[in-house]
């Protein structure tokens, strides 16, 4: 891996609140999204990412987002550990372009693996650093010097201190050490806690600021004019009525229409009032036909991994079951919709933006609202829920362009509709699976082509002689610009939840195939001692019952793997005649490697539950052609109180892998646990996600 | 109708002139700057607009200001003083927000909720809570949370 780290000179003056940015070839795992204008180090001075005032207190500086995740928390406990200093004198500054150090974005399970270890690093190098100036100081040999509390001290009887504060006085740490350890596992004390979120306070007492609570003085809100469908250009355009209005400032560029007021819902009428038509959209799929049209639009399929030989696992099958398994396009649908505020200040803009990535809206600003990036700051501090859907900003380039426009501070609010046609949907998927298992249980066969997915986690990791998987199309981008009829993007564990859904409903076919319990079926064919750790451990916690599906019951069992953490989970469900699922318990066993905060991976996890169960039972977008007819929540039904199930989450402890991210891969087994439930429950195999109750009703009879 | 609305706000006397078909929302966070009430669907769906009128959950994106004239608005920013209220604690010890966008909302839900039956079965809490909307999922949370404030908020809520 080849690295470009800048010298501690360069750094120095690119320091302060410059910009800095660094290459690097290759960083693992980070595909998201589609458009990346680099990859990226981290910076090799620890000053980037520390702070110390005068005070003690500590800053913590990281160009990640708090989206509820809690990284916020974890991130101050790492740097706690690795400094010795209290928990409770860190702050994170967050998601700010001056601020913080470059960072590509919060998606992908990215900071527990990527981020914390840079930022462990710097604490441990910054502590060291301190120990050798407080030795210097107070003339006593480093050795002598113990640290508690970001106060340095002679071990020794009536030994002198010194503060971290004192030692530094506000100013940047010059001096630098290489190699210095971090902290083994065994010696963790604020690393593996579950203290109080740094969030918590803010966030009950509303205080908490996301980007449309920025009410800076002259500001204008905005509501831009949305086409009908995608595709539709404007014919005409009457917008008279709306600027007989008071207090209503029109905006007209091209087919940038926008209509501003003092008062956001005033802005909301003045855009009512205006009449536009619009060019009927090209012909695009709808809802019922969109299926067979990514069959026919998809690229050729590429191979992606291959072993043994397809004719001979035919030939030692013997029983064969191919079926097609399908996922429907899914919402982010965040609570907060895409919000934004911008403000032009003696020719710098600064955009307060709801973002998962504010240094990719950074650029994205600068160019679609003609800004010289040096000039941009893009602020992300509190973002009310991305899940993949906030790493654009559209909204962030709509209000810049009105605050060059208008010279005033301008704020976007996308409305609900706004929200649901501009995001980038979970890509519709089409996933085929042949599979053959042998009388003993083994599974010989395994061919998938996976179409729309993308291609993580789709190939089995079960132990499988002759296979082949091949996938086509994604949601990284690069899809035929036909294939879909809206933008598709990355949704919270992006392919790994169709294609776990398909992998994993098909192991349950083969198994009620051949008469196997469903849990001793998947350990049959699974030598990966961590899989088989996370579906033991669950099957536990579970009381799973060893039988035939279906048993009637009603339990169901799916196992995944995502950014290296593993997942084991299992669901009880009562199914009505009215296709009607109560998702009655599920038990989650996973391993995530070390630990940062147990409570936190917990909340992700139950989280998860929520969101997969949502996902697979209730969303269901309603599209014809580039309409998008889904435009509130009483037309996109979603997970709420009356569908919580009780939930039990177990933490597996592996001290032998590195923190993995847990946001993501709690929810990736969520539809299949819950398909292969409703089949045990009703020997009714739904193979299409989601699993509405009109669906399961039809499939009843 | 233009005109000047008298109410009630976290315990003041406020006055608002404009249009009285105005939705409360709106004038809570721009006329007001009280941005703690969040917007999340505008047509009374989510329930991240939720505040008190009287002793009433309304979502306020869908309250006409004039509707309130006389009476006693309570915001999130009204709840609790120099120390969190019971419910903003029972929220902070449970974690029973990620995002902490709907959080605002689901707290005034359940103080309504408490106001009424300070008491409520679990069966009462989910079915009180039901229209409000979590994507990131801590309803598990949010309902251990109603539970211990129901339980620390004997003496009143």
């Amino acid at each position: 891996m080849a690295t470009l780290e800048l010298t501690r000179r360069e750094f120095a003056k690119l320091g302060g609140a410059g910009l800095f940015i660094f290459f690097q070839t290759e960083l693992a795992g980070a595909q998201e999204p589609a458009r990346i204008p680099g990859r990226v180090a981290t910076p090799a001075d620890f000053n980037a990412f520390l702070k110390i005032g005068e005070d003690g207190r500590v800053q913590c500086l990281v160009g990640k987002v708090e989206l509820g995740q809690g990284a916020m928390t974890s991130l101050a406990q790492v740097l706690a550990e690795e400094l010795d200093v209290a928990f409770d004198s860190v702050d994170v500054v967050m998601g700010d372009t001056d601020l913080c150090p470059y960072d590509m974005g919060t998606f992908g399970s990215m900071t527990s693996p990527l981020l914390v270890p840079a930022v462990r690093r710097a604490g441990a190098e910054a502590r060291a650093v301190l120990l050798a100036m407080a030795g210097e100081r107070l003339g006593v040999p480093v050795e002598r010097l113990r640290v508690r509390n970001g106060v340095v001290a002679d071990a020794t009887e009536d030994g002198a201190s010194l503060s971290y504060g004192r030692l530094v006085e506000g100013k940047r740490i010059e001096k630098h050490l290489a190699n210095v350890p971090v902290k083994p596992v065994t010696q963790f004390q604020v690393i593996g806690q579950s203290p109080q979120r740094k969030d918590a306070l803010e966030k009950v007492t509303g205080k908490a600021v996301y980007a449309g609570d920025r009410l800076p003085p002259g500001l204008l809100h905005a509501r831009v004019l949305r086409p009908p469908a995608h595709g539709a250009a404007l014919k005409s355009l009457d917008t008279s009525a709306a600027e007989r209005l008071p207090g209503v400032r029109v905006v007209k560029e091209g087919d940038f229409i926008a209509m501003l007021h003092e008062r956001p819902d005033l802005a909301a009428a003045a855009l009512a009032k205006v009449k536009a038509e619009f060019e009927s959209s090209p012909k695009l799929p709808d809802q019922a036909t969109i299926f067979d049209h990514l069959r026919k639009t998809a690229p050729q399929a590429r191979v992606i991994g291959q072993s043994g030989d397809l004719v001979e696992g035919e030939r030692v099958s013997n029983k064969v079951v191919e079926q097609t398994y399908l996922h429907a396009y899914g919402a982010h649908a965040p609570v907060e919709t895409h919000s934004a505020t911008a403000i032009v200040e003696d020719g710098k803009l600064t955009v307060w933006a709801s973002t998962q990535a504010p240094f990719l809206v950074k650029d994205q600003v600068a160019r679609g609202a003609g800004f010289d990036p040096d000039h941009v700051r893009v602020i992300s501090r509190f973002v009310g829920g991305g899940f993949g859907g906030k790493t654009e900003a559209l909204q962030a380039v709509q209000a810049a362009r009105l605050a060059r426009i208008t010279n005033r501070p301008v704020q976007v609010v996308w409305n609900r509709a706004d929200e649901f046609y501009h995001d980038n949907f979970r890509p519709a998927a089409v996933i085929k699976v042949r599979a053959g298992i042998n009388a003993a249980g083994k599974i010989t066969l395994w061919d998938v082509v996976t179409i729309g997915a993308g291609e993580r986690e789709g190939k089995p990791f079960y132990d499988i002689p002759h296979q082949r998987t091949a996938s086509a199309g994604g949601w990284q981008g690069g899809n035929p610009p036909d294939m879909h009829p809206f933008a598709v993007g990355p949704w919270r564990a992006p392919s790994a939840n169709s294609n776990t859904f398909a992998r994993e409903s098909h192991i349950d076919v083969l198994a009620a195939k051949g008469g196997f319990d469903p849990l001793e079926f998947r350990l049959t064919n699974l030598t990966d001692p961590r899989l088989r750790r996370v579906l033991e451990t669950a099957a536990k916690q579970f009381g799973w019952r060893a039988g035939k599906t279906p048993s009637g019951r009603g339990a169901g069992v799916a196992c995944g793997v995502y950014s290296n953490a593993c997942n084991a989970t299992m669901a009880e469900v009562a199914v009505g005649t009215d296709g009607q699922v109560q998702v009655q318990r599920v038990v989650m066993a996973l391993d995530v490697g070390v630990v940062l905060n147990p409570d936190g991976l917990r909340q992700q996890a139950e989280g998860a539950v929520m969101m997969g169960l949502s996902s697979a039972l209730y969303e269901e977008l309603r599209f014809q052609g580039g309409k998008v007819l889904t435009t509130n929540f009483d037309d996109y039904q979603m997970g709420r109180f009356s569908s919580l199930p009780k939930i039990e989450i177990v933490l597996l402890e592996n001290e032998q892998t590195a923190a993995l991210g847990g946001g993501e891969p709690p929810i990736i087994a969520m539809g299949a646990a819950l398909a292969n439930a409703i089949y045990d429950a009703t020997g009714k195999r739904l193979v299409e996600l989601p699993m509405t109750s009109q669906k399961i009703k039809t499939a009843l009879g | 109708m233009t005109r000047t609305v008298s109410f009630r706000l976290n315990g003041k006397a406020t006055s608002v002139t404009t249009d009285d078909e105005r939705m409360l929302l709106w004038v809570l966070r721009s006329d007001l700057g009280l941005t703690g009430t969040k917007f999340g669907c505008g047509e009374g769906l989510c329930g991240a607009c939720t505040v008190v009128v009287g002793n009433q959950a309304v979502r306020s994106c869908a309250t006409p200001l004039k509707t309130v004239a006389g009476k006693h608005v309570l915001t999130i920013e009204g709840l609790g003083g120099e120390r969190l209220h019971a419910i903003q604690q029972a929220f902070v010890d449970h974690h029973a927000f990620q995002c902490g966008y709907c959080t605002p909302g689901m707290i005034m839900n359940a103080y309504a909720l408490l106001q009424k039956t300070p008491h409520p079965s679990r069966e009462q809490i989910l079915a009180a809570m039901d229209d409000n909307l979590c994507r990131c999922g801590t309803h598990v949370r949010i309902v251990s949370a109603i539970q211990q404030a129901a339980g620390a908020g004997k003496a009143g809520v």
